[in-house]
């Protein structure tokens, strides 16, 4: 028997008794909207109007020339508006809450990009708007947290546990508890508490809609191979939903970090270092000690900086229909490198995990075959970061020549 | 004899009976030994010990400070096991595990509820385990006699507050208000009203928490709660003042 709200093993809704009403809110609006043709033409058109969609599917002949094999396809939910395919999940929970009629939405944030289109979402409908994001973060995403609150955002810097991801979200819970009656938390990853999972999925599978169609369009029949990063697992889910019923490979890229052997890295479904675990409200696989604490996660990605990971690619995996591999902070910095100059395209430091694989496999592929990278967001909003990484010394200068500036 | 009827028996004496609450080895198991020994010596009636959770979704800054250094400092589940043992070993009060599901499913459920048996612990809160999600655990938590108490929310519904009693044993946990722990609590009108529907909900034990601080609190809470719940509250007063400080406040309450 399927239990609700599970996925094989996984998923459920392991929440504190004061979100149970909230929760079964949440279900019934979610499954009348799901029911329903006109809120998902409703969501397709404002997805056109205000954020680019479809977003292309572009050739990326270069790439594809350079390692000799398959026919590499990239697509660029970077040109979301705000910069990252989590404007697709939403701008699909903001209608929601404009059905259930509140007031203010709250998001966790990593990487800063779901931090970003929550707060792009709160002003575009009038809510008012808080984002909790670990201490960490907020320091490795300083630009997302200056547009968010130009946007009108609250942004919370949070200070417990390792100060990332998971403690944003663990915040943002204890904020919803407080205020539930009229605050939504758009959770940003299909994690969490059912129905997050399937809703967050349901909205993605948009890009797997397009790029379906596109590639058929492009190159005449299904792709080989897609390949997608993994932090949560949003846009994987979104993209894979698309050719669940084709034959075609799926392959999710963890964060290796310093390599799976280090410790330091966020492998959940590719490693050995997780373990089932119930925690966040979800049952999946996490990072965790034989006591069941969590333990501290490392990538040069923010947004895959994380314990946990989908409760429905915990059941692909245990399924074998998505293979997972990981990708080190320096491979995904070569791949970034490469992409750059012989795309003219920037992939986010998290899309360039997939793009690291993509490249591994590449070769061993026919020229007849294509493969789809889903380039999650776009890299411009990790030039700190990236400087850094490359140790680029006309940016340094450009840096300290600033500061020079502001401390006159 | 089994939680419901030990709290029934002591409520028989007293107008309203006191639970408090520990993390355990925060700041250390010394300090815990120090201020259980004053819970109880003041007339205590229930302690819940809390075992640390890295990911403690349901508390404020307090508790979640505390089960942070307490993992930091080192404290395992096996300590926290050995620990509730001695102390239910040394008092003739009941005592109770309180943790997140995940300590409990990662030690294996059975390996768990059998220790805390065999601990002489009376019972377990966990507040991010509803029974629809668990209910193989509460079949096997009343095999094992562990009481496993169900928390009440005023969010909860009538409908839901029978099906979460129909899972309970020991006592129900009202939650005062919306939120974390921690955060003081206002007894109004739309309180009262709320008390009165668990009251008519279950026939176990109400016991009301969240936010309860000092002596007026409790007061206000006689005669429509049969016990009231210090959590936070006693933490802060051991960062402060010391665990000394712990008899003369608990004295002062009722």
């Amino acid at each position: 028997m399927k239990r609700k709200g599970f996925f094989g093993n996984w998923g459920g809704a392991f929440i504190p008794e004061v979100l149970h009403q909230t929760f079964q809110e949440l279900e019934q609006e979610y499954r009348k909207a799901k029911d329903d043709p006109a809120f998902w033409q409703e969501y397709s058109a404002l997805m056109s109007n205000y954020s680019c969609r479809p977003t292309p599917l572009t050739y990326a002949g270069n790439l594809s020339k350079h390692f000799g094999g398959a026919q590499i396809y990239i697509k660029r939910e970077d040109l979301n508006h705000t910069g990252a395919h989590k404007a697709n999940n939403v701008m699909g929970q903001g209608l929601l809450v404009k059905r259930m009629g509140k007031k203010r939405v709250i998001a966790e944030t990593g990487a800063g990009q779901h931090g970003m289109a929550t707060a792009t979402m709160a002003a575009k409908f009038g809510f008012a708007c808080t984002i909790y994001m670990g201490e960490v973060d907020v320091r490795r995403q300083r630009p997302n947290v200056f547009w968010m609150e130009k946007m009108g955002a609250t942004v919370v810097p949070v200070k417990d546990g390792s100060r990332t991801l998971k403690d944003a979200i663990n915040e943002a819970f204890r904020d919803w508890v407080t205020n539930l009656d009229d605050t939504h938390y758009v959770f940003g990853t299909a994690c969490g508490p059912a129905p997050f999972p399937e809703m967050v999925s349901w909205f993605q599978s948009i890009i797997g809609q397009e790029a379906s169609r596109q590639i058929v369009e492009l190159h005449g029949k299904l792709p080989a191979r897609i390949y997608a990063c993994v932090g949560g697992g949003s846009n994987a889910m979104g993209i894979f939903q698309g050719f669940m019923h084709d034959a075609v490979e799926l392959v999710g890229v963890e964060a290796g970090g310093h390599g799976i052997a280090s410790g330091l890295h966020a492998a959940r479904l590719c490693g050995t270092d997780s373990s089932p675990g119930v925690a966040q409200g979800y049952k999946t696989m996490f990072l965790q000690n034989s006591d069941g604490q969590m333990l501290e996660t490392h990538s040069v990605a923010a947004g895959l900086d994380y314990v946990g990971v989908s409760p429905i690619l915990s059941d692909l995996a245990d399924k074998k229909r998505v293979r997972f591999e990981s990708a080190t902070d320096k491979e995904v910095i070569a791949a970034l490198d490469l992409t750059m100059r012989l795309e003219g395209i920037i992939p986010a430091l998290e899309s360039s995990h997939a793009f690291v694989q993509a490249f591994k496999e590449a070769p061993g592929l026919s020229p007849n075959d294509a493969i789809i990278i889903n380039m999650s967001g776009r890299g411009d909003k990790d030039i700190f970061t990236i400087a850094h990484a490359f140790d680029d010394p006309s940016w340094k200068e450009f840096i300290i020549a600033r500061a020079e500036e502001y401390k006159k | 004899m089994q939680l419901e009827q030990i709290l029934k028996n002591r409520r028989q004496e007293k107008e309203i009976l006191l639970m408090t609450h520990i993390v355990l080895g925060y700041p250390s198991f010394e300090v815990n030994r120090q201020v259980i020994r004053q819970m109880v010596e003041n007339g205590v009636d229930c302690i819940e010990m809390q075992i640390p959770f890295s990911e403690p979704m349901a508390d404020g800054p307090v508790i979640l400070k505390a089960n942070q250094e307490s993992i930091a400092a080192g404290t395992t589940i096996a300590d926290c096991l050995e620990f509730g043992a001695e102390m239910a070993d040394t008092y003739d009060i009941p005592f109770l595990f309180m943790t997140y599901y995940n300590i409990i499913f990662k030690y294996g459920e059975e390996k768990f509820l059998q220790q805390t048996q065999d601990a002489g612990l009376k019972g377990l809160i966990i507040p991010d385990l509803p029974p629809e999600m668990g209910e193989d655990f509460f079949r096997l938590a009343e095999e094992y006699r562990i009481a496993p108490i169900l928390i009440f929310a005023p969010t909860s519904t009538d409908e839901r507050m029978a099906e979460l009693n129909h899972w309970a044993k020991g006592f129900i946990y009202c939650v005062a208000r919306r939120g974390v722990t921690g955060r003081k609590s206002e007894f109004g009108d739309d309180f009262g009203t709320y008390l009165a529907r668990c009251r008519k909900a279950t026939d176990l034990p109400l016991a009301v928490g969240f936010g309860i601080q000092d002596r007026a609190d409790v007061q206000a809470l006689k005669g429509k709660t049969d016990m009231a719940v210090i959590g936070s509250r006693t933490i802060r007063l051991v960062e402060e003042e010391g665990p000394e400080a712990v008899g003369g406040f608990i004295a002062g309450l009722r």
